[in-house]
């Protein structure tokens, strides 16, 4: 697996306000960006555009590799059991025998609308799981999780940097690992 | 590829027809005999009269039920971010779009054929009024779902989207009735070849129209 995850001197544009600009970055496999910065100061918007859903308002990106992008979006049926809604997904990746990156055996009958706020997260973070994608794109990948469920989520970007992966992560939270890249966002608002 | 199709035509099978949210198939269904129930009442029982115009009211019905799905076509699975994984996994618009299509079809059109059964004979209409009827119902109901989803797309961002795409609906609709319609009038068939190449017309073009517009929806 031989990911790349580069940006060129990127500029994000939204409304009439430029957010940033000037950003580039080269990320090789096994690294982790963690990307700080205020509320609106465009953490989203940056992933937006490294996972190309978002075009930038000037700058490149150039990624070599699958993208697992975990947003505040499940993109998991609310009407549908856990298992029915990720099983979706299994089968658009053609993973159907991956395991499930901890216990959830108690929630995969479970309608995913009554899923709470951390839960859903940790489903949406099965499906990233069962991606098996090089490049991880997390938006806020801590947001309604209990302590456990941060630790886990520590482990799991460790055990994909290890396995060769490239993983970004936008948090306004310190995250629990070491050894990360860190991207001050605030350095490149005009 | 196939993989991929059957997955998501699958799921939107089972989001559209089965009623995986909010009443499914059976809205538009009801809402189509509901008409054909409430229209002898409003005419009184005439036969020859509802013969007359029985066929012109199912085909108003056919219009207006295509409009109750509109809403949960495209907008719900923007908000929880289907298409942009999908979009990830090189899955581009248009083919959810053209799949979406499909099983949009599927949940309104076969069912308001069989509907028309019940409905010609509370209207009094005879055979060959209801053959005509449901070959332009065969070759106008892909076109008013293509506008229908092409117009869900359209208006997915939008606060009153629901409202407007019923609104939106009705003129680009008319040619398909005009023709659908004027075939039961003159009792000609061939009126139904400019029913049904406008309804190819128009799903040719939606897949694109559908996915461009989502994609535009991202950068707002």
């Amino acid at each position: 697996m031989q990911a790349r995850l580069a940006a060129h001197d990127l500029a994000c544009r939204r409304g009439d306000r430029v957010l940033f600009r000037g950003l580039s970055l080269s990320l090789e496999p096994g690294d982790v960006l963690h990307v700080t910065g205020v509320n609106g100061i465009g953490k989203s918007s940056l992933l937006r555009i490294l996972a190309g859903l978002l075009s930038p308002y000037a700058g490149t990106v150039e990624r070599d590799g699958a993208v697992g992008l975990l947003d505040e979006k499940p993109a998991l049926d609310p009407d549908q059991p856990l298992s029915h809604a990720l099983a979706f997904w299994r089968a658009i990746d053609a993973t159907p025998g991956t395991n499930y990156p901890w216990d959830m055996e108690h929630l995969l009958d479970v309608p995913v609308r009554y899923l709470s706020t951390g839960q859903r997260k940790r489903a949406a973070l099965a499906r990233l799981s069962a991606q098996t994608a090089p490049i991880w794109l997390l938006d806020e990948p801590l947001n309604g999780l209990d302590h456990r469920g941060v630790s886990m989520v520590g482990a799991m970007v460790e055990s994909h940097s290890r396995a060769h992966g490239i993983c970004v992560l936008a948090s306004h939270q310190p995250f629990p690992l070491d050894g990360m890249r860190v991207l001050e966002l605030a350095e490149f608002v005009p | 590829m196939i993989r991929v199709l059957t997955a998501l035509m699958w799921r939107d099978l089972r989001n559209l027809l089965f009623g995986g949210r909010g009443g499914g198939a059976t809205l538009p269904l009801l809402f189509f005999l509901a008409v054909a129930m409430l229209y002898p009442f409003a005419v009184g029982p005439d036969a020859p009269l509802l013969a007359k115009t029985g066929g012109g009211v199912l085909w108003i019905a056919a219009l207006l039920a295509a409009i109750l799905p509109l809403d949960r076509l495209v907008q719900e699975d923007i908000a929880l971010g289907i298409f942009d994984q999908l979009n990830l996994r090189g899955v581009t618009e248009e083919i959810v779009m053209a799949v979406r299509l499909v099983a949009h079809w599927l949940s309104f059109g076969p069912l308001l054929m069989l509907a028309c059964l019940p409905a010609a004979a509370l209207l009094k209409l005879d055979g060959e009024t209801l053959h005509l009827l449901l070959l332009g119902l065969l070759a106008g109901t892909p076109g008013l779902a293509a506008v229908g989803l092409m117009i869900a797309a359209l208006t997915a961002g939008l606060r009153a989207g629901a409202a407007l795409s019923g609104l939106l609906l009705i003129p680009l609709a008319l040619p398909i009735l005009i023709f659908g319609a004027g075939a039961l009038e003159r009792g000609d068939p061939a009126t139904l070849g400019f029913s049904a190449a406008i309804s190819l017309l128009l799903v040719a073009i939606t897949p694109f129209a559908a996915g461009a517009a989502i994609r535009a929806g991202r950068e707002g």
